[in-house]
């Protein structure tokens, strides 16, 4: 596949320790980050999750929906739920990694049915432009289309351009599903505090540790026997879905991420369950909120 | 042994040991003699010298590895390129799911392949010793050839007489507009030498179109499934005529009405096809080789052309 073959050779050689919670750190080779569970030069993430995105693309809802046996959807509507967009006036909203739309179109319907707001916008950011493509031929077959509510644009979240994201310029930053496959987290968090109004909220709905270890114990069985497979049977992709269950395991605890989104300078609740994140179905997702201050 | 093991429930694995032992005992004498001639020849290298060598270091080193996740007891490592090792569970989901996907989509190549590789079970075995019986199959399993345009020469088969299998081949490629390159590796097979039976059959599976001169579309191509799985026994072949349903009426009645009789007589008269070394006949002449063999020509319809009198010289 074409994910492995862009590794260079001399990997093989770094002797790195792996460590779940660490996911940067420098070795002979340079500076070094997670691909799922193998670790790759920083410089190389960026193209490694590229092709896993180009190559899911297309495919990309239908193994949503059949990996999580149509759960996502549930997730994803008590994430746009929880913050309400819309309730006090118009929001000028930027969705990061949105690449299909799932949440920026939800965040427009919640805003236009529950509050008749038509005046809520949402940039939807993505780093694939298959991804983005996809989301706007999604969009297409909405009211959304061709109206200032919508636009799409092609940029990296840990470098955001300033002429086109100035500062203080959002009142609602999310990023659904999309952390976990950057390369440097605490990077794309101090953009979105950069971009984010005083008094704006941060929203991330995320894969998140399973402290029950009864439930644990089945979600890893069905991510590394279930997920992999469904990949190749209906997507003919294995290594992309492998990476990307793999990727899940890779990421930071729930308090680690809040430690990490207060590092930023946002403001959070406190450090359990219903303060700074909300776990969902187990803490199999959560949504982790921060307020700028 | 392996595929035995994964396979099949622990009586029955007991049962076909005892069974299989006398066969094994005597192949594996043999196997370490073959191990040691064969690590030197180029071609075969990719497949056999990484599993004689120890699994974990040699396979450690090369870049492509993946640590294996859940049950290490019951998956073994990877043992060559390509080789992604499944447990029993993982191996049913994918035979169910990869043969209702053949289905749902006839053109993804790769499900009928994986759907092949997961309902393989002895089948494999069987014919491994087949060929071991043969001294043409153990020169098969001895040198490990590879049928890929790399390995092919095109000026030389271009330049063969019009009626020997070589050139029919050529002919045969651009008349479909297909390449030998298109063919999926083997990923779910445990041992190496299976793995490359299972490879050599889907390599030598065009030859077998080129044979018989057949087309490449729906209906030759499962009267040709019909014939390996009297020839050759896949339980994927047989599997594969489920997909008749797609056909139209008329083409569904002349498949099973008059190219299933035929490719089951063949194919069950012929020799088996896997022990036929293909690379040293390509100069034999075409009607010879099938008399050889014991096939004959299906009836008319899923041909292509055979060349006209005024294209011979």
């Amino acid at each position: 596949m074409q994910v492995t073959r862009s590794i260079p050779r001399k990997l093989s050689a770094c002797r790195l320790i792996h460590n779940h919670h660490i996911l940067r750190s420098s070795g002979p080779a340079g500076r070094t980050t997670s691909f799922g569970f193998r670790t790759v030069p920083e410089e190389s993430k960026e193209s490694l999750v590229k092709g896993v995105f180009d190559s899911v693309a297309s495919k990309y809802d239908l193994m949503n929906d059949a990996s999580s046996l149509g759960v996502h959807r549930l997730w994803k509507d008590s994430f746009v739920d929880t913050l309400k967009p819309g309730r006090k006036g118009p929001l000028r909203c930027i969705d990061v990694a949105g690449g299909t739309g799932d949440i920026a179109l939800r965040i427009l319907d919640h805003a236009r049915e529950n509050y008749a707001d038509r005046e809520t916008t949402v940039d939807i950011v993505d780093i694939n432009a298959q991804m983005l493509k996809e989301g706007f031929m999604r969009f297409k077959k909405t009211m959304y289309h061709n109206t200032p509510q919508v636009s799409f644009h092609e940029a990296n979240a840990q470098e955001l351009t300033a002429s086109q994201f100035k500062n203080d310029s959002y009142d609602l930053y999310t990023i659904a599903f999309g952390i976990r496959n950057c390369t440097s987290v605490p990077a794309v968090l101090s953009e979105a505090y950069r971009v984010l109004k005083p008094g704006a909220t941060f929203a991330c709905l995320e894969f998140s540790k399973v402290n029950n270890s009864l439930l644990s114990t089945l979600y890893d069985q069905y991510s590394f026997t279930v997920i992999p497979l469904l990949g190749t049977i209906l997507a003919g992709d294995r290594n992309s879905y492998q990476y990307l269950v793999e990727s899940i395991r890779k990421f930071p605890s729930q308090p680690d991420f809040a430690q990490m989104i207060r590092d930023a300078g946002f403001s959070t609740g406190g450090d359990f369950d219903g303060g700074a994140w909300t776990e969902l179905w187990g803490g199999i997702a959560s949504i982790h909120t921060g307020v700028k201050i | 042994m392996s595929v035995i093991c994964t396979s099949f429930p622990p009586i029955i694995r007991v049962g076909a040991h005892s069974l299989m032992k006398p066969m094994y005992s005597s192949y594996h004498k043999t196997l370490n003699h073959r191990w040691n001639s064969v690590i030197n020849t180029s071609q075969a290298r990719s497949f056999v010298a990484l599993a004689a060598s120890p699994r974990s270091s040699s396979y450690a080193t090369n870049g492509k590895s993946r640590s294996v996740y859940t049950n290490l007891r019951l998956k073994p490592q990877p043992a060559y390129p390509g080789h992604i090792p499944l447990t029993p569970f993982e191996n049913g989901v994918l035979a169910v799911g990869s043969a209702l996907m053949s289905l749902i989509d006839t053109r993804r190549a790769d499900m009928v392949a994986a759907c092949g590789e997961t309902t393989a079970g002895p089948t494999l075995v069987k014919l491994r010793d087949t060929m071991l019986e043969s001294p043409e199959g153990r020169r098969i399993l001895k040198e490990m050839p590879r049928i890929n345009s790399q390995t092919l020469d095109w000026e030389k088969l271009r330049s063969l007489p019009e009626n020997t299998f070589g050139r029919a081949y050529v002919r045969w490629l651009d008349a479909c507009k297909v390449t030998p390159d298109s063919r999926e590796p083997v990923h779910y097979i445990d041992d190496p030498e299976l793995a490359y039976v299972m490879q050599r059959y889907r390599e030598t599976h065009d030859l077998y179109h080129a044979l018989f001169g057949l087309k490449v579309s729906a209906l030759p191509e499962l009267a040709l499934k019909a014939f390996e799985f009297t020839n050759l026994g896949f339980p994927m072949t047989a599997l594969s005529l489920g997909a008749s349903i797609r056909l139209k009426s008329p083409q569904r009645a002349r498949l099973w009405g008059e190219f299933i009789p035929w490719a089951a007589r063949c194919g069950s008269h012929a020799r088996c096809l896997l022990t036929v070394y293909w690379e040293e006949r390509w100069g034999q002449d075409l009607d010879e080789m099938k008399k050889e063999f014991g096939v004959w020509d299906p009836p008319a319809g899923i041909t292509i052309p055979r060349p006209s009198r005024i294209d011979l010289p």
